[in-house]
């Protein structure tokens, strides 16, 4: 059952705001290095679903496995998860009181108890590899969108996780910023990351995407290879989600 | 870039349009100017020109203006109570080593000490209560003999560090997920800030001996500063409840997200955001606070304003309570301003490199 080569495993999932029934009766398997990416109408639940898999939203039937590990209400067990799935957000979230630098070691620094050299060595590489280091000592209110998108993915990548968590992260981005990132985000895919991107660029999913799961009204309606769902959509809703989406 | 022209000051350009743009403005300079005319002159007659600052005795005084040397023969009152005269260097050391304790904080990398900080907050408490009080060697001193400026710093610089963190730990006890945590934490803002201030003061002197096992003496001042403390704790959780609710729930869930355990989360990501807030408001309190220990005076303890009072009504000097209340009104503003400026010069530190636009930077 807890096979190490699946990242992440849903089994009948649900979830309620309130009244409203935002995840209903999800199944979903994640392969250790696969890339999925998550696409759907807005309320369709799929910002819910990946914040299921860090436990920012508790899920309240089914079960939910990550790196074969069942997240429960056990704080301690969901922390050592969390050290293990990096997340990416639509507005960054970067810490505006800390510089470049303090932000990407903060967490290896306080949670993995990595020495400041070495934690500083480690967000250099990263700060390289998203290319931004020589902005290491500005503060995030000095950088532009895509700049700071591109830190809080370095900052993700310096826990150095198993599993990377993508909740729209261009959407807030300007047009001529959103390349840079994305462009970030498919040398990660590249190099063999396991990521659950939520995200309408359909270009990001046709070139990385090992499949895409398709959301509407908190079910997963489909799940495809991406050549399959953008030629052939099986189903009426998809092919509107899609015709709408491809059109602007 | 081209540098912004140089602008020049004219004055009179200025005058115009700031003082003498329209009828209605024309009069209201005016009788600024006359209200001006009527109090500044008298004033600067009374304190400066006309007062009498030599002498030693009552005999000095006389004439039309102040009489500073009121407050000359009483200034070691002022500033140390009744402290015996021949101790009064035990005084005077532990404000030289408050500065020698505070002096690491000049510099960025020392600030984020915790040693530091264990130094000025747990090592230097302990170290001012032997020195001021006695024992282990040196003479003992009542703290009821404590008493002027002297006393006022002990009360406000002892209760603003205790009202801190009681104040930071109320505030996110009242956020509490945990029901018991936050009922209690909300109990005891609501209880402490809806009483005043004079009664608590009384119930710390009067009543707290009465909850105490018998033979178990807390000694009245400290009796008065843990009164004090409470009661400006839970006006600062209220602040600080504040800074709180403006850090966005995105940084919380970032924090999350990276592993970071709940008190991690409070200490390294929502708080430093929560107190740059929120930092005039903390000095709010501070300063009401400074002003309040002369509320120690009702409790029998003798603050900066309680030794002035002492001496005004001293039938030796009867007449010269003017002298005496302006000269306590100046030292408890040098202290506030003082306080004010340092708040404004700490958030313009703080808030380097935020909201920079790129081209700007």
């Amino acid at each position: 059952m807890n096979d190490v080569q699946e990242a992440v495993r849903f089994e009948r999932v649900n979830k309620w705001f309130g009244r409203l029934h935002v995840l209903r009766d999800i199944d979903l398997s994640v392969r250790a290095g696969e890339r999925i990416v998550i696409c759907g109408p807005s309320g369709s639940g799929k910002s819910t679903l990946i914040r299921c898999v860090n436990r920012l939203e508790k899920h309240q039937q089914g079960r939910l496995l990550v790196n074969g590990v069942e997240l429960t209400d056990d704080r301690k067990r969901t922390e050592r998860i969390r050290r293990e799935v990096g997340m990416v957000f639509q507005h960054f979230e970067l810490f505006p009181h800390l510089t470049v630098l303090e932000n990407c070691t903060l967490a290896p620094i306080h949670v993995r108890g990595m020495g400041r050299a070495e934690a500083e060595a480690l967000a250099m590489e990263y700060l390289a590899r998203v290319r931004i280091p020589d902005k290491a000592h500005s503060y995030p209110g000095q950088l532009s969108g895509g700049q700071q998108q591109r830190v809080a993915i370095a900052r993700a990548l310096c826990m150095q996780p198993k599993i990377m968590l993508f909740d729209e992260p261009t959407s807030a981005l300007d047009p001529e910023m959103i390349k840079e990132v994305l462009d970030v985000m498919v040398e990660l895919a590249a190099s063999g990351m396991t990521m659950l991107c939520v995200t309408h660029e359909m270009g990001f999913a046709r070139e990385v995407a090992d499949r895409v799961v398709f959301m509407d009204e908190g079910r997963i309606v489909e799940a495809a290879d991406p050549e399959t769902f953008f030629s052939a959509p099986q189903s009426e809703r998809a092919r509107q989600f899609l015709g709408q989406i491809l059109r602007r | 870039m081209d540098a912004m022209p140089p602008r020049r000051f004219d004055l009179l350009a200025w005058a115009r349009t700031q003082l003498f743009s329209g009828p209605l403005n024309i009069a209201l300079t005016l009788l600024g100017l006359w209200l001006l005319w009527l109090t500044v002159p008298p004033l600067i007659d009374w304190a400066l020109l006309k007062a009498q600052f030599v002498g030693s005795s009552r005999e000095d005084c006389g004439g039309e203006g102040a009489c500073w040397v009121f407050v000359r023969v009483h200034l070691p009152q002022f500033l140390y109570g009744f402290y015996p005269e021949e101790q009064r260097w035990r005084v005077n050391l532990g404000v030289l080593l408050l500065a020698l304790f505070a002096l690491p904080l000049a510099w960025r990398r020392l600030r984020e000490n915790v040693w530091v900080w264990v130094g000025l907050l747990v090592v230097y408490p302990l170290l001012a209560w032997w020195l001021f009080h006695g024992g282990l060697g040196l003479p003992e001193v009542e703290t009821s003999r404590w008493g002027g400026l002297f006393l006022t710093l002990v009360v406000a610089g002892a209760s603003m560090s205790a009202a801190l963190p009681l104040g930071i730990l109320l505030a996110l006890g009242r956020r509490s997920s945990l029901p018991a945590v936050k009922a209690v934490c909300t109990v005891f803002i609501e209880f402490w800030r809806g009483v005043p201030h004079i009664t608590v003061l009384f119930m710390a002197s009067v009543m707290l001996p009465l909850f105490l096992p018998a033979g178990v003496d807390l000694d009245k001042l400290l009796r008065a500063l843990i009164g004090v403390a409470v009661f400006a704790g839970a006006y600062m959780a209220e602040v600080i409840r504040g800074g709180l609710q403006g850090v966005p729930a995105g940084q919380l869930e970032a924090a999350k997200a990276l592993g970071l355990s709940y008190w991690q989360q409070m200490r390294l990501v929502v708080l430093p955001q929560a107190l740059r807030l929120v930092i005039p408001g903390i000095v709010n309190v501070f300063i009401a606070l400074f002003k309040d220990t002369s509320l120690v005076l009702i409790i029998g303890l003798f603050d900066l304003l309680g030794m002035v009072q002492a001496a005004v009504t001293n039938p030796q000097w009867l007449g010269y309570a003017v002298e005496g209340y302006v000269f306590a009104a100046l030292v408890f503003w040098l202290f506030c301003y003082g306080m004010s400026v340092l708040s404004r010069r700490l958030e313009r530190r703080l808030n380097v490199g935020r909201h920079v636009p790129e081209d700007l930077a």
